[in-house]
């Protein structure tokens, strides 16, 4: 498959943050994922779990809570604000402030009319929604105690509120409130402290299902304002609760990093009167789930170990299969490490600053598998603190390292870097052209001589560098229509494509001498994780969130032979199971019929001269490969080289030098730099 | 030599009781549970064996109550048969002919006369498949009957009874087996399967040990391997079936159990604690902890008020509410191995051996009981595998019972072995020993025969002990010179033999002399001196036991080798005085008589020979008596002499030879004549603690009591001249049988006016003396209401009656007379009561 010298770096200490709330919309099967910096991020669960949208966050903008109404998106947090998210330009559209103290929760009714939000101050506000934006309406009657959780009934006449130590239902038209489910405390010490209903879930039959901080998921009959039943859950607190849509089975997120599943289930065959009973425990955590949903087929849970599971529910997938895997969504699924080829620098994205590392060297030889001495040790060149409250959305680096350039939601900043020997000075260029301004992906051309900034409605910005100043060029439109924000660029080695791919699954191909749109690559129907054009034959690879691959030919504006090849017999099924996308494609210069590719926990080389697998064949048989001898050999290869050997993988690409940069963050180090987990009594210690 | 088929090898005392569930009775007063080839009633309050169900001929494999009568009980066995007994009485009522080993059995009220077995497939017997079929009753009045309507419901299940179970009074069964539940619904005829992972990521093993059902609910127990117990729910989907899991055990859950109206659900394992979950409410829960040992079966009896719980060491404990262990039905502990060999305790005459880990046990097997349990080791005993603990390897008593030597040992892994010599004196006080001195590291090695010096009038008790280490010592109990304390063991002398590893030793009848082997080579002392007396040898092959010759013989030293030699000295000449070839693996003599015991194993099987060392003939000889060697036995003795007249039989006059087979039964042998002894006793035993005490039956006791009184007198003298009248079999059952399981009368009444004619018949000679008979049988009918009624009476009342019989008969139908004699009685027997008061 091709011999490299790999530098292995793992000095980025990437950490994610926690996950604080998700939001499920079942009518366009996005999942809305709220994180501790405030960041929003939006997964497409049509399309293989692909992370459509990342909006970054911003200093002391906690989001608490998200609510989908439509597909408009709001969330809220502690800062006291609503704030509804631009999807399309991936930034805050306005934020309500609504003058009662934090915001704890935030609930719409099932109408889609109205928005509630619970607050510090113990009221409960209600918003009206309209089209462009949302208008307060009233308050319900103000309470004691904070609104910690809000649960419309889904005819949209009620509330249930979780407060401290108690559960108020209020009647929304009067804003009286009807009932007081008082909650028991917990036993022994935490009596003394008041009991916080942390969720709250109120169905259609007037059941209401809490959760709270003794431990205990209740159950109570909402019109008499009854305890049901009592389910000691753990013995720390019950984070979050969801219910499924059809109200049959409703999860409950623990302290203990458990997620336990409550069913609404029949005592006997036949019988009508159900009743809700403890059925499984799921525990794909370390520490607290903070946020749950419960979609159709699977249980979705995220907490303070920062990874997004989405555990499906075996008795509504068909076994088996690809949905029937369980899913651990870690990293995120676009590149945060920009590789200046020529240069040999690394650039790392942080929310709140940039790194700059230099590699290191060696001069070793060794055999293959040996780790060769280390000449001079990777070195940290310069770490760039961001301006502003808005975190980093995107940066780039050149492939001459001489131009470095970030983004926040608000503004551009491009610096030149100038290498003397060690040192490395970096200037701030001022007098950005205005078109700079919202943008969210950066890209350096290959000569370094212009940079391609992807902005609002779909269109790229061309701006021209040069030794003093910067010039704005043109702006690269297309006219499909699609205002989805273009999250892929790859222009060409030689400098006269440019690619681009919005969420809206297209890719669209422009001539940058001509400075107009070439072709539009025909719309498939999952989105493009990884897009790049072959520096010689000018071909257009694209890796889609299904883990498919096309190859199209820019010159003959068609797919090219060989993706005919592969789509007529298929992908490997053991490929198409992977579960996490290829984010970067490269090309190896010294062997053009070589694809580089990688995910999560592989790197790839498609070699195209080669047959293509077999379902039947072995696919990850690199290792077996080695031992046969140079005949066989040649015949059980196939073009799928695959190498396992680094794990956790941010970034694979290849330097000018033929080196490969590998660049792994694994999980365990992600783990170990999380606070302590809540005490657990485990058995035999 | 001759087969004696008088004297056959039974079980008797020391059967296993955990082997199958216990059944505790509607009452929750008796206790059956299958025992050998018999089923054992226990009274729950008393712990008493009350009667045994006999007449299987195989294993008992299960035992069930009857749904639709809870006086009655089915067993099954692997004899092929199903047999419904009246437990309260123990009498057998029917028997159903299956004609395959049977497994398992189960039943349920809405199956009316279906039982359900499990039975080896048939294609194959070698294969290890059972299946699950549904057997439809006959409806017959024969006692014996054969069915012929079988279905096979499941095939492929386990054979483990609690492998199955039917659900809400027999809607569904639930049936596991490996990784798999199958659960069939008899309504739909449908049977959904579900499976799961073998192992689950963090290495527990799923596998399925066992199941319940809850009684009401649509709900499923299961246990499995790796301690976990699953609530199945929703199990009428294919798909949408959910289960939740519970998790206390750390070692396979093996019994599992729904209490009657399904509030609690009981599970039990190797920690031997019983946990009560509560059902829809699991994180609470109670346990019972410390019954002594794994839990291997759980019932509840039909109210729910007693649990029972049979545990892996012979035990069942029943526990009221499960707070309290009310009654411990305790038999005789049986591990893996008996490392102290059989021992007879000279003073209680129990069979001593190792009990639970670190005790001996006391067992009676008179009385077929536990009497007490003796902590050798004192140490606490941890349930856990792999964990090496103290253990009791061997014991001896001296001739009186007042001493007792036990050894106990260590070997920890890459430790060196750590061995005691305890050394125990009966207090008379506290009626149990009392530990006198321990010796620790009596011998560098392991300790390899042990003995006392069986010598009455010695003032000194002395043991001796041999070693691996080369060496035997004596150890004598002596006062201490420097202490107040009482007299305590030391070691007397050390002795040894051209460096040779010493095997077994000992001492003759009196006392005088002591024998050791040393491999080959046979060294004779004398414990007064310590000197070494003489030297016997028959090379080739080590000494692998001795024996002196008691009474008559005790000149004779018997030993046998490894190389299939027994030999035979006479010490008075120092010389082999006979030798034969047989390769005897146990070598015994009886304490109260000359007779020696060996047993032989020849190609698998176990020979015994009985024999005199005087005498060239053995007394009496078995072959096959088991199979596989048979390593220990006892001679107990018996607690009244038999006389026995036949000669071959002589030799168990005044002891029982009991011996444990390869598969850890305890065997023993029976003559001819104590088995219709012990037949006869049983039929006779009449329970009768079911009459509440009621001032009727104060009165009614009181006068039976005098009756009884009455009747020994009479008995005494007129047991030839008047024997009782000795119905026919078709009277006596007639009578004895509960009325409730009786055939119609329309059935009856031909057999009953046959058996009427027979006697006339027979004694045509005697026909005076018959008319007697039959007048008196019929009388036995009328009185049947009072059985009580004793016989004392009768003779004279039989020849009264006759004779007014006889003046009535021409005039009187027989129904009037028979009514007019009953009143006449009855006023009788009342009169007198009033009069004598």
């Amino acid at each position: 498959m091709g011999e490299f010298t790999v530098h292995r770096v793992r000095f980025f200490d990437y950490m994610p943050s926690a996950i604080r709330a998700v939001a499920f919309n079942p009518r366009t099967e996005r999942l809305a994922v709220a994180r501790a910096d405030g960041a929003v991020e939006v997964f497409n669960f049509n399309d293989n779990y692909f992370q459509e949208k990342v909006i970054p966050g911003q200093d002391g903008r906690a989001v608490e809570a998200l609510c989908w109404v439509g597909r408009r998106l709001f969330g809220a947090g502690l800062n006291g604000v609503i704030t509804e998210y631009d999807l399309e330009n991936l930034r805050p559209r306005y934020t309500v402030e609504a003058y009662g103290g934090p915001i704890w929760t935030i609930s719409c009714n099932s109408q889609g009319t109205h928005l509630a939000v619970g607050c510090e101050d113990g009221t409960v506000k209600m918003f009206e929604i309209l089209q462009e934006r949302i208008q307060f309406q009233k308050n319900l009657d103000r309470m004691k105690g904070r609104i910690i959780s809000l649960s419309w009934h889904p005819s949209g006449a009620r509330i249930a509120a979780g407060m401290m130590d108690m559960i108020r239902i209020f009647d929304v038209e009067s804003g009286a409130a009807t009932h007081r489910l008082l909650v028991e405390r917990g036993m022994g010490v935490s009596r003394s402290t008041e009991v916080v209903v942390w969720g709250v879930v109120f169905l259609s039959d007037s059941t209401i299902i809490s959760g709270d901080s003794a431990g205990k998921v209740q159950i109570w009959d909402g019109s008499t304002g009854t305890l049901v039943k009592t389910h000691l859950v753990t013995k720390w607190d019950v984070l979050a609760l969801s219910v499924s849509q059809d109200e049959s089975s409703v999860i409950a997120g623990t302290s203990e990093g458990t997620v336990v599943q409550f069913q609404f289930i029949s005592a006997t065959v036949g019988q009508q009167d159900k009743d809700w009973v403890r059925t499984r425990t799921f525990k794909n955590h370390s520490h607290d789930v903070r946020a749950l949903a419960h979609t159709d087929t699977a249980v979705v849970s995220g907490g303070m170990d920062t990874q997004l599971v989405v555990r499906p529910l075996l008795d509504k997938v068909e076994k088996n299969t690809q949905e029937s895997a369980l899913r651990k969504i870690a990293f995120p699924h676009r590149s945060l490490v920009c590789c200046a080829k020529k240069a040999g620098l690394l650039l790392f994205q942080f929310s709140d600053h940039l790194e700059l590392w230099r590699l290191g060297e060696s001069d070793g030889q060794g055999t293959p598998g040996d780790s060769l001495p280390v000449k001079r040790k990777p070195e940290k060149v310069m770490e760039l603190k961001r301006r502003g409250e808005d975190h980093i959305c995107c940066s780039a680096l050149s492939p001459c390292g001489g131009w470095l350039s970030y983004s926040t939601v608000s503004s551009v900043r491009l610096y030149r870097l100038q290498h003397d020997n060690n040192n490395i000075s970096i200037n701030k260029m001022s007098k950005l052209p205005k078109e700079l301004r919202s943008v969210h992906q950066l890209c350096f051309s290959s000569d370094s001589s212009k940079l391609f900034a992807s902005s609002s409605q779909s269109s790229v910005v061309v701006v021209a560098l040069s030794q003093l100043e910067c010039k704005y060029l043109h702006t690269l439109k297309h006219k499909s229509g699609s205002r989805q924000p273009v999250h892929l660029l790859s222009p060409s080695e030689d400098g006269k494509w440019l690619a681009t791919a919005n969420t809206d699954c297209e890719i669209h191909v422009y001539n940058l001498h001509k400075m107009k749109l070439h072709c539009t690559v025909p719309v498939y129907g999952s989105c493009p994780t990884a897009i790049a054009i072959h520096p010689t034959t000018s071909h257009l690879i694209s890796v889609h969130a299904d883990q498919q691959i096309f190859e199209f030919s820019l010159l003959q504006k068609e797919y090219t032979e060989w993706s005919r090849k592969l789509q007529k017999q298929g992908l490997h099924p053991l490929w198409l199971q992977r579960d996490t996308p290829v984010t970067h494609v490269t090309f190896n210069p010294a062997n053009p019929e070589h694809i580089i590719l990688h995910d999560t926990f592989m790197f790839c080389i498609i070699d195209q001269s080669l047959p293509l697998p077999e379902t039947k064949t072995v696919l990850y048989n690199q290792l077996t490969l080695r031992s046969l001898p140079v005949a066989e050999r040649i015949r059980q290869s196939h073009a799928f080289k695959i190498c396992k050997s680094f794990q956790h993988l941010l970034c694979v690409s290849l330097m000018e030098d033929r080196s490969l940069v590998v660049v792994e963050r694994p999980l365990l180090d992600i783990m170990a730099q999380l606070p302590a987990p809540v005490r657990q009594k485990k058995f035999a210690t | 030599m001759v087969e004696h088929a008088d004297i056959r090898v039974v079980h008797r005392g020391g059967s296993i009781i955990n082997f199958r569930q216990p059944v505790v009775t509607n009452d929750s007063r008796f206790l059956l549970c299958a025992s050998g080839e018999c089923v054992k009633v226990f009274s729950t309050s008393t712990e008493e064996c009350i009667h045994n169900l006999q007449g299987h001929t195989d294993l008992v494999t299960g035992v069930l109550l009857r749904p639709s009568n809870h006086l009655q009980v089915y067993s099954c066995s692997a004899d092929g048969t199903v047999r419904l007994w009246d437990f309260t009485d123990g009498i057998l009522i029917k028997t159903y002919v299956i004609g395959y080993p049977i497994c398992s059995l189960y039943a349920s009220a809405k199956h009316e006369g279906v039982i359900f077995i499990i039975t080896p497939k048939l294609t194959d017997k070698r294969s290890e498949l059972f299946q699950l079929v549904a057997v439809h009753l006959p409806q017959s009045g024969d006692q014996l009957v054969e069915t012929r309507e079988l279905s096979a419901v499941l095939s492929n299940v386990s054979s483990k009874p609690a492998a199955t179970a039917f659900g809400q009074g027999g809607e569904y069964l639930a049936s596991v087996k490996g990784l798999q539940m199958e659960v069939y619904f008899f309504r739909k005829e449908k049977s959904y399967t579900f499976s799961l992972k073998e192992d689950n990521k963090k290495g527990g093993r799923n596998t399925f040990t066992c199941v319940a059902c809850h009684p009401k609910d649509d709900c499923i127990a299961t246990g499995h391997e790796d301690g976990k117990i699953r609530l199945w729910r929703n199990f009428n989907h294919k798909k949408e079936y959910t289960y939740s899991t519970l998790h206390w055990h750390h070692s396979a859950v093996s019994s599992l159990c729904f209490t009657p109206e399904g509030t609690n659900l009981l599970s039990g394992g190797v920690e031997s604690v019983l946990v009560q979950w509560r059902y829809n409410q699991e994180s609470q829960r109670d346990f019972l902890p410390r019954l002594g040992a794994a839990i291997t079966h759980i019932a509840v009896s039909p109210d729910g008020a007693l649990f029972c719980t049979s545990h892996s060491d012979n035990k069942i404990s029943i526990i009221q509410s499960c707070v309290k262990v009310s009654a411990v039905i305790q038999g005789l502990v049986k591990g893996e191995s008996v490392k102290t060999d059989l021992i007879v305790d000279p003073r209680s005459k129990a069979l001593v051996l190792n009990g639970k880990p670190g005790h001996l046990q006391f067992y009676s097997l008179h009385r077929d009981k536990l009497l007490y349990n003796l902590d050798i080791v004192q140490q606490e005993y941890i349930h856990e595998l792999g964990l090496d603990q103290f253990e009791v390897v061997k014991a001896a008593f001296d001739a009186s019972g007042s001493c007792l030597a036990t050894v106990e040992e260590r070997q920890q892994k890459g430790a060196e072995l750590e061995i005691n010599l305890k050394l125990w004196a009966f207090d008379e006080q506290t009626q149990s020993f009392v530990l006198n001195t321990t010796i620790s590291t009596p011998h560098d090695a392991r300790i390899t025969a042990m003995c006392f010096r069986h010598d009455a009038d010695c003032q000194t008790t002395m043991l001796v002990s041999t070693s691996q280490d080369g060496h035997f010592k004596a150890w004598q109990l002596a006062a201490a010179a420097h202490t107040e304390e009482g007299p305590s063991w030391s070691c007397d002398f050390v002795g040894a033999y051209h460096s040779l590893v010493p095997k077994c030793c000992c001492f003759s009848a009196d006392g005088s002399l002591l024998a050791v082997s040393f491999q080959e080579v046979v060294t004779v002392w004398s414990p007064a001196s310590w000197e070494l007396l003489t030297t016997l040898s028959q090379p080739p092959g080590a000494i692998r036991d001795l024996c002196f010759g008691r009474l008559s013989c005790s000149k004779y030293l018997l030993g046998t080798t490894d190389s299939s030699l027994l030999c035979c000295w006479n010490l008075l000449t120092c010389s082999l005085e006979w030798s034969t070839s047989m390769d005897v693996s146990l070598l015994l003599s009886d304490p109260l008589s000359e007779n020696m015991v060996a047993f032989c194993c020849e190609s698998g099987c176990t020979d015994l020979f009985v024999f005199k060392p005087s005498e060239p003939r053995p007394l009496f000889s078995q072959k096959a008596v088991c199979s596989g060697r048979v390593t220990h036995a006892v001679f107990a003795p018996r607690e009244e002499m038999l006389e026995s007249c036949e000669e071959s039989s002589q030799w168990l006059n005044r002891s029982q030879l009991y011996f444990l087979t390869q598969h850890m039964d305890l065997m023993t042998f029976i003559t001819k004549v104590e088995e219709d002894r012990l037949m006869a006793s049983s039929k006779q035993l009449v329970i009768d603690d079911s009459v509440a005490m009621t001032p009727f039956y104060l009165l009614l006791g009181k006068h039976r009591q005098e009756q009884q009184e009455d009747q020994d007198a009479v008995s005494s003298q007129s047991s030839e001249r008047a024997p009782l009248p000795h119905s026919s079999v078709a009277i006596k059952e007639l009578l004895q049988t509960p009325a409730h399981v009786l055939p119609s009368t329309t059935f009856l009444c031909s057999m009953f006016l046959q058996s009427l004619l027979i006697p006339v018949t027979d004694n045509r000679e005697e026909k005076k003396h018959a008319e007697e008979e039959m007048e008196s049988e019929k009388e036995e009918e009328d009185s049947s209401e009072e059985e009580m009624e004793s016989s004392a009476s009768r003779p004279e009342q039989a020849s009264g009656s006759g004779l007014a019989a006889e003046l009535a008969a021409p005039t009187l139908t027989k129904a009037q007379s028979r009514e007019l004699r009953r009143l006449k009685k009855v006023d009788h027997s009342w009169l007198s009561e009033l009069l004598d008061s």
